[in-house]
């Protein structure tokens, strides 16, 4: 197991190297420089251009340094030397502040659950959290009323919550509770109210929350077939305790599974809602970079995702292994 | 011993009078045809497949033309919208910030989705099954590189991805080719043909030792000719199921790249074939989505009818061509 986790953790190091490569490549790939995109502003004139150049290191070559001097300073490597020392350089648009502390630090005196990263983690948890809270539930009250209204009626929640993308969703909804109804408010001044954080939560675990239900319900529903059930039920057992005890916790093993690939798609979720919503975190932030071409926090942000998501991959492998002894991840 | 052989030809004589022999291709296609989720998704495709053909005729209005002094209209049956005008008859569905109608926008926006569903599928279904049997029949260099590229490619978040690509190369020539709609495809084709190749492999390798394989090459067949006439057919099933549960993501992609404003750029060139998207229409309503939310539901609704579709249509064939797994999911 020990191996195993190890290994995993080691082939994280080429995933960021291959996620940095090719976003690396084709940042640099893209016609002009980073200071002459910006139509609205005044153009930056070309002495200021090669200035600013060599502040950022953008006069280097890019991979290999070919022509004289030391080989290995060239922008890319120095990139990856920074990367090695958290340090994810400057930001071309927000002069002065680096890419880690626009994304990890929180304003002055704050805590760091208030920082954009922290934002967005915890509007993440909360949209997970409900997805888990509810989904699971549901899939159970399914499968154990299975082919009745409440099956039927779970099962089409479910699937329209897998096949409608959730920013559709969030429109519709906002559409109708902000628009019509006018319970919420789509432009929040103030997040630190809780009850704010509910709708956008809700529309960004929307998803997870129907795969959870479907997968909760099938899952139960191949269990409540097994052998070991029957005998549960032989030996008299109540009701409740053979649900919650012998199928339960078989049937939720796969729903642990399904947790990485959620966690992926909270994460891609999160740019479009917090968009959305004006919600001050990550998400947003990499929108914004997008628009602006601030290519260092488009970089940047991208190799925070990338490694997010593959860490969430790897946490739910080893949980897997542990949950499951069935199987062994080890080999 | 009479009575013996009576009893032994009954029942041949029953099997004579059971129904004719059907193929494997014709049992799953009735049982597709039994599937009334799968027929109502397929009648749905179907629609919006008109409708992308035969816009021109069907849009009542050019989708370009900006009808002055009638921007904000809202829908037809409104009499008094949120900024006090009134809908107008010929604007069914009303009119967005420049005047130009909102359902022929929507019927054009058609044409995008069909075309991103469908295109770059075609493009997977070859490089990924060729790559696939190659990488399962041969095995060696071939199967180590793709196994390789998979795993660079798999580490990198799709959405990530796609991104980086349509913001780093869209003022370059592949970028504004077809308003920025070839480097979508492109985009979405190396991305999901390394999936289809790894399924392909995996039933290639599963099968390749089996009897007639064997027996195809003993009497001298060639490679090729094992592979498409009789790896390839066994391999169907599954290679039509996963394309048919690829094409809805392709189209979110799509829509989700068009809201964040680097999808499809909107062209104001009445020659153009693809003028806009349901992406792009999404993110013009999104900055009236309090006043004038109109502008929103129709291409809301389309994009969502037509994921919808076709993922009742995948859930059917996978129904239909795995019957074990039908009603598990």
């Amino acid at each position: 197991m020990t191996t195993y986790i190890v290994r995993r953790l080691l082939w994280l190091i080429p995933v960021i190297f291959f996620v940095s490569l090719i976003t690396f490549t084709l940042m640099h790939a893209t016609p002009g420089g980073p200071w002459d995109r910006d139509p609205s502003a005044r153009q930056v004139d070309a002495r200021t251009q090669e200035l600013l150049n060599s502040r950022f290191g953008l006069d280097k070559p890019w991979f290999i340094n070919i022509s004289g001097g030391n080989p290995l300073d060239s922008q890319f490597l120095n990139y990856l030397w920074g990367l090695v020392h958290l340090d994810l350089g400057p930001s071309y648009r927000q002069r002065g502040l680096d890419v880690q502390a626009i994304l990890f630090k929180p304003s002055e005196g704050k805590p760091f659950f208030d920082s954009k990263f922290g934002y967005s983690a915890r509007l993440g948890l909360l949209a997970l959290g409900l997805a888990v809270v509810f989904g699971i539930p549901f899939g159970i009250i399914a499968a154990l009323n299975r082919n009745t209204i409440i099956d039927y009626i779970t099962l089409f929640l479910s699937t329209i919550g897998i096949s409608v993308p959730n920013f559709v969703l969030g429109i519709l909804l906002i559409i109708v509770f902000a628009g019509q109804l006018k319970i919420i408010k789509i432009v929040q001044a103030n997040w630190s109210a809780p009850g704010a954080w509910f709708i956008p939560a809700i529309i960004l675990g929307f998803n997870t929350f129907a795969y959870i239900t479907r997968l909760t319900r099938s899952t139960m529903l191949e269990v409540m077939q097994q052998d070991y059930i029957r005998t549960a039920r032989a030996k008299g057992l109540a009701n409740r305790v053979v649900v919650i005890r012998h199928m339960l916790r078989n049937a939720l093993i796969p729903v642990v599974t399904i947790m990485g690939p959620a966690l992926a798609g909270l994460v891609t979720g999160s740019f479009i809602i917090e968009s959305m919503f004006a919600f001050p975190g990550m998400g947003r932030q990499y929108v914004m970079s997008i628009q602006n071409r601030d290519y260092s926090m488009i970089m940047g942000t991208t190799l925070i995702f990338a490694l997010l998501i593959a860490v969430a991959n790897l946490t739910v492998d080893v949980i897997y292994g542990f949950l499951d002894p069935r199987i062994k991840v080890g080999d | 011993m009479t009575a013996q052989a009576n009893s032994l030809q009954q029942p041949l004589g029953l099997q004579t009078i059971s129904r004719p022999p059907r193929s494997l291709w014709s049992d799953a296609w009735h049982r597709l045809l039994r599937n009334r989720a799968a027929i109502a998704g397929a009648i749905i495709i179907l629609f919006f497949i008109a409708i992308a053909v035969f816009a021109p005729l069907i849009a009542p209005h050019n989708p370009l033309k900006i009808y002055d002094g009638k921007g904000f209209l809202p829908p037809a049956w409104v009499t008094r919208g949120p900024n006090g005008k009134a809908g107008e008859p010929q604007f069914l569905l009303g009119t967005d910030s420049l005047g130009r109608d909102s359902l022929s926008r929507t019927i054009y926006g058609a044409r995008v989705s069909m075309v991103v569903g469908f295109v770059p599928v075609l493009i997977i279904l070859v490089v990924g099954i060729t790559m696939g049997l190659l990488a399962g029949y041969r095995g060696g260099r071939t199967d180590n590189l793709l196994m390789r590229l998979g795993d660079i490619i798999y580490a990198f978040p799709d959405l990530l991805f796609f991104i980086i690509v349509m913001t780093a190369l869209r003022d370059t020539p592949i970028g504004q080719a077809l308003n920025g709609l070839i480097l979508l495809f492109a985009a979405l084709s190396i991305v999901n043909w390394v999936g289809l190749a790894r399924l392909v492999r995996g039933q290639v390798l599963s099968l390749r030792r089996k009897e007639f394989v064997e027996a195809a090459r003993m009497i001298g067949s060639s490679d090729t000719r094992i592979m498409l006439k009789h790896l390839l057919p066994n391999c169907l099933g599954p290679i039509i199921v996963s394309t048919a549960f690829s094409i809805p993501g392709m189209i979110i992609t799509e829509a989700v790249l068009g809201y964040l404003g680097i999808g499809l750029r909107p062209s104001t060139d009445p020659h153009a074939i693809f003028i806009t998207s349901w992406g792009s229409l999404l993110l013009d309503g999104q900055t009236a989505i309090n006043a004038q939310y109109w502008l929103l539901i129709a291409p809301a609704i389309c994009v969502a009818l037509v994921v919808l579709g076709f993922n009742y249509v995948g859930d059917g064939l996978r129904d239909a061509l795995d019957p074990r797994l039908a009603g598990t999911e």
